[in-house]
């Protein structure tokens, strides 16, 4: 995790505390009882069959949406993370994740960068596409791209800000075999430095788990 | 506020390639300009009818691209990475400034050509631009909040209407009756009551908004 003014790396040791976790919608209950701890280094696969309310606990881990039950705590350290900073801490790729159509790649990440409050020159944007396998479609604006590539680009757009805790919903959907080799080769630096929570019903992401959550039965 | 220039200029950027709201705008502008221009004639009007007809003008060219600043993160779903990625009153800050840009350049161009097509003659044209300045901030003010509101509701429309009438009508009221003054040749002190109230409501308009966006744009 880069400090606010966009400078050199600062350590993040972020623990994420889910105590007794319940949402539903009027009366249609997802999910409850939900609790888990995680520690830097630390991953959790979140399972279970469609509509059992994987993309909803992601949504609620990024402070997106408020539990009906229950606690979420981060810390990093010993301090309390306030809920209106959790944005801060977590990157997200999920499906419902859309980037601006009308700008490019580069202009959509610049934008991201600046709302952020960070400092990124084009080189290091340039580099963060690398990464991702779109270094030659910087200059390419976001409609035009193939579903696979918005799904590069989205994990693009969450690695960012560098977060000490990354939120992973269906992550290889879409996306073709260098592009799953590239969302692993992320999750697995994501494990050497932070949080990983990926939300998946591939088999084999289950194994990316240090702890695996199952929701509804 | 850096972040919310940025997204002032996101929003300019996306409007400068693809030109909805401008493209409504300018339709609707022309469309009206014609047939109040074909409907009067060369016949005098009053000055309180001419500045009631500027303001209808106005707000109808307002309505039919204001709402369109949250309505448009919506329906791409483009709001989802603005959420995460953007403190609340910065959006709202960078949207409010975006229609203000975008009401006061249509402004600078509707007036004078309205104003024509009416054959009035303007007596105090820094008066006029007074008002023209801090009526687009009223409407600019009233229709990003309610803009923000209807986003994520159904009937969009109906909503957006139903809810900025009400609001708009004091600055509407205050805003023909300097826009009176000002094509009657009247000093800047003759209008005190109207610009105090333009001025009020905006102050209030954008305070209230800042205090309440946050519970408006997340969940």
């Amino acid at each position: 995790m880069r400090s606010p003014d966009g400078g050199p790396e600062v350590p993040a040791e972020v623990f994420l505390a889910v105590r007794d976790l319940a949402k539903s919608f009027g009366r249609l209950g997802l999910f409850r009882g939900v609790s888990f701890e995680l520690s830097p280094g630390e991953a959790l696969v979140v399972t279970g069959r469609n509509g059992s309310g994987k993309s909803t606990l992601v949504r609620i881990l990024c402070g997106l949406l408020r539990p009906t039950r229950g606690s979420i705590e981060y810390r990093v350290g010993e301090r309390l993370v306030p809920g209106r900073d959790v944005k801060r801490l977590v990157g997200l790729v999920s499906p419902d994740l859309v980037l601006y159509e009308e700008l490019t790649l580069l202009e959509n990440l610049r934008f991201f960068a600046r709302v952020r409050g960070l400092r990124r020159s084009d080189m290091e944007l340039q580099t963060l596409l690398t990464q991702v396998g779109l270094e030659s479609e910087g200059a390419r604006r976001a409609g035009t791209l193939s579903t696979g590539m918005r799904q590069r680009l989205r994990f693009a757009h969450a690695l960012l800000h560098e977060p000490p805790v990354l939120l992973l919903d269906e992550p290889t959907a879409n996306l073709d075999d260098a592009g799953v080799a590239m969302a692993r080769a992320c999750m697995a630096r994501q494990r050497s430095r932070g949080i990983l929570v990926v939300a998946t019903n591939n088999r084999e992401e289950l194994e990316l788990g240090d702890q695996i959550l199952r929701l509804g039965g | 506020m850096a972040e919310a220039g940025a997204v002032f200029l996101k929003d300019l950027q996306q409007e400068l390639r693809n030109r909805y709201a401008l493209n409504a705008m300018a339709l609707f502008a022309i469309t009206t300009l014609v047939v109040v221009g074909f409907a009067v004639g060369s016949q005098a009007l009053p000055a309180s009818v001419v500045a009631a007809l500027l303001w209808v003008v106005l707000l109808f060219t307002a309505v039919a691209s204001l709402s369109r600043v949250f309505l448009r993160e919506e329906e791409t779903g483009t709001a989802l990475a603005l959420r995460l990625a953007v403190e609340p009153e910065h959006v709202y800050l960078g949207k409010l400034l975006f229609n203000v840009v975008l009401l006061g350049a249509m402004a600078l161009v509707v007036a004078p050509l309205f104003l024509a097509v009416m054959q009035a003659r303007v007596g105090n044209p820094g008066l006029l631009a007074l008002v023209l300045l801090l009526g687009c901030i009223g409407l600019a003010a009233a229709s990003t909040i309610v803009a923000a509101i209807i986003a994520r509701a159904a009937a969009r429309g109906a909503l957006f209407g139903g809810l900025a009438f009400p609001l708009l009508l004091p600055v509407l009221i205050a805003a023909t009756g300097g826009t009176t003054r000002a094509l009657e040749g009247a000093p800047l002190g003759a209008a005190w009551a109207e610009l105090r109230l333009l001025l009020s409501f905006g102050v209030v308009m954008i305070t209230a908004s800042l205090l309440l966006f946050e519970h408006v744009w997340n969940e």
